[in-house]
């Protein structure tokens, strides 16, 4: 029968527009990756000659001192600049967890309806807050502020510069906290609801155990953020280089250091080349805490495999 | 546990509703009903989908609270005080045990599934709690199949065992009305039937409300049968004048005989 056979080997629109489509996601797919890959290559080679020619270990991971612009002995010691980076950070997180998990919870357990919309709406538009408008804040706001309450002559520090990355990344953190919550299936609210658990023990004992990972989650990319913040922290903290022993100490953080110093460094230079090798260190930092957040969130998923709900698609924002 | 003064047992019915209206969002899903349900009996509730059967448990148990856009009006009465009138519904839901047509195991271990009703109203001690999940276990016919795994995750049991954790979970806590909504529609026949030799058993304990989308069900397992068709009640007969053609209303034999529905 010819006409069957035509059927069955006729390519219509539907088949050629599958096939173009196919395509262009591929290539936007690959995209990303290449883009990524990119960055990487090039930071690597930027930073390379100076891990393989001047790199001390000892002296990157154990001196604070950092003094690259030196003319007779400069130094790339960059503990000074970790602890800065982490003592904000470590901070931040104390300041974003409670926020944005008391965040969370309020708008997926208790709010209902319109309260609920307004309010995600409104996290939504403080995730979207540029950070120089933070740093700004820390600058005029948090500053004076600082100095009268606590009596302390500089009031760019830790303190600040840890209070204003807390509140930052508390949006992004509620936003990524409440999908975890959302991907768990309103049937255990329900069964756990009418066995007569109040709304708090259905969240305590059945919600928040079945999203811990989610949780988990988001506080990591919530430090993820922390690390790779710049201009808030850059304006908030003071960039002096110090080891912190009170959140009143001025710090100078990883990312900071980059921004301030590679407008004024030779290409090629040593000084160039630590900067990129902070780069590295940063891009490393970040890719491990996004992949142990990643770890994660599968770990999440497969937890509610069986039934109910698909999970949020992803928490890489 | 106190036991509260039972108005109405002496009468000897369990739950009393008059007038019962549903309504979502302002779309009637149910009205007039007028029943009561005799203590320490399997009630059964027939009808096609959409009929308002699921509808009318909810209201039982408050769990209109919950659901927006759910209206009630006319009384529930449940152990002869208007369920509206409980200023602690927590307390009243926690009387009466569920059973929903999708298995739910919460994701816990199956310890934690049976034991959350007794830690939520305060029993910490472990040798107390292992007395009520293995009670629990058995009862509902599930001890012997995960005995040696009550460690594992509740949810990740199969369907039908996960039914009868359902089933272990509501009889936790011990309640005196036990509301079941289409629980076989996700099982398969074999754990059916053992959930309703084990309903058997129970309505010398407790009051059972049987909703069922299997007539034959209610004629296996019920003593009184209500038919409900779209948001309305037709009929409440007892079961073997229903399925002996002894329906009062022409609409419930052809329903039983299977000529719709």
């Amino acid at each position: 029968m010819p006409e069957l056979a035509h059927a069955a080997d006729r390519r219509d629109a539907a088949w050629w527009v599958d096939r173009a489509v196919r395509i262009l996601v591929l290539a936007g797919g690959l995209s990303a990756i290449v883009f990524i890959a990119g960055i990487f290559v090039f930071i690597t080679r930027e930073g390379a000659g100076f891990v393989f020619d001047r790199f001390d270990f000892r002296e990157f991971f154990g001196s604070p001192r950092w003094t690259p612009t030196s003319s007779h002995n400069p130094t790339y010691g960059a503990l000074a600049l970790i602890a800065g980076t982490a003592s904000v950070t470590g901070l931040a997180m104390v300041v974003s967890v409670p926020f944005s998990l008391g965040a969370a919870i309020y708008i997926g357990e208790f709010a209902t309806g319109r309260v609920r919309e307004t309010l995600k709406v409104l996290v939504e538009l403080l995730a979207a807050i540029p950070s120089v408008v933070w740093g700004f804040i820390g600058l005029s706001i948090m500053n004076p502020l600082i100095i009268q309450t606590f009596d302390v002559p500089v009031g760019l520090n830790v303190l600040n510069a840890g209070v204003i990355l807390g509140l930052m990344a508390a949006p992004i953190m509620t936003t990524i906290a409440e999908d975890a919550l959302k991907a768990v299936p309103d049937t255990y609210r329900e069964a756990a609801e009418a066995m007569g658990a109040t709304r708090w023990q259905v969240t305590f004992k059945v919600v928040l155990p079945a999203a811990r990972n989610g949780l988990v989650a988001a506080t990591l990319l919530g430090v993820g953020r922390g690390f790779g913040e710049t201009m808030a922290v850059l304006m908030a903290s003071g960039h002096s280089i110090n080891l912190p022993t009170s959140p009143f100490d001025s710090v100078r953080a990883l990312t900071a250091t980059i921004a301030a110093e590679l407008g004024e460094t030779a290409a090629g230079s040593d000084h160039y080349g630590a900067l990129f090798t902070l780069g590295i260190f940063l891009f490393l930092v970040t890719f491990a805490i996004n992949f142990a957040a990643d770890v994660f969130v599968r770990g999440g998923q497969r937890k509610h495999r069986r039934r109910g709900r698909r999970p949020a698609a992803s928490a890489n924002p | 546990m106190s036991v509260p003064v039972r108005v109405s047992e002496a009468a000897g019915f369990a739950i009393e509703v008059e007038d019962l209206a549903i309504g979502y969002h302002g779309k009637p899903a149910l009205s007039g009903v007028t029943l009561q349900v005799p203590t320490q009996e399997i009630f059964g509730i027939i009808g096609p989908a959409n009929s308002g059967k699921t509808s009318f448990l909810r209201a039982i148990n408050r769990m209109d609270l919950m659901t927006a856009g759910m209206e009630v009006s006319g009384s529930v009465r449940v152990e002869g005080r208007d369920v509206r009138s409980w200023r602690n519904p927590y307390a009243l839901r926690q009387r009466i045990g569920v059973v929903f047509p999708l298995p739910v195991g919460l994701p816990l271990t199956i310890y934690d599934n049976v034991a959350l009703s007794s830690r939520l109203r305060g029993t910490r001690k472990k040798a107390d709690l292992d007395v009520i999940v293995e009670r629990c276990l058995r009862r509902a016919a599930l001890w012997d199949e995960v005995k040696d795994r009550l460690d594992s995750l509740g949810s990740l049991l199969s369907g039908g065992q996960q039914q009868r954790l359902t089933i272990a979970r509501a009889l936790s806590q011990d309640p005196s009305i036990l509301l079941l909504d289409e629980f076989s529609i996700a099982v398969d026949p074999v754990t059916t039937m053992r959930i309703e030799e084990v309903l058997a058993e129970l309505k010398s304990e407790m009051t059972i409300v049987l909703v069922t989308n299997l007539v034959q069900q209610a004629r296996r397992l019920a003593s009184r049968t209500a038919f409900f068709l779209t948001g309305e009640l037709v009929e409440v007969t007892e079961t073997e004048t229903m399925f002996e053609g002894g329906a009062q209303d022409p609409r419930t034999t052809a329903y039983v005989e299977g000529k719709f529905g």
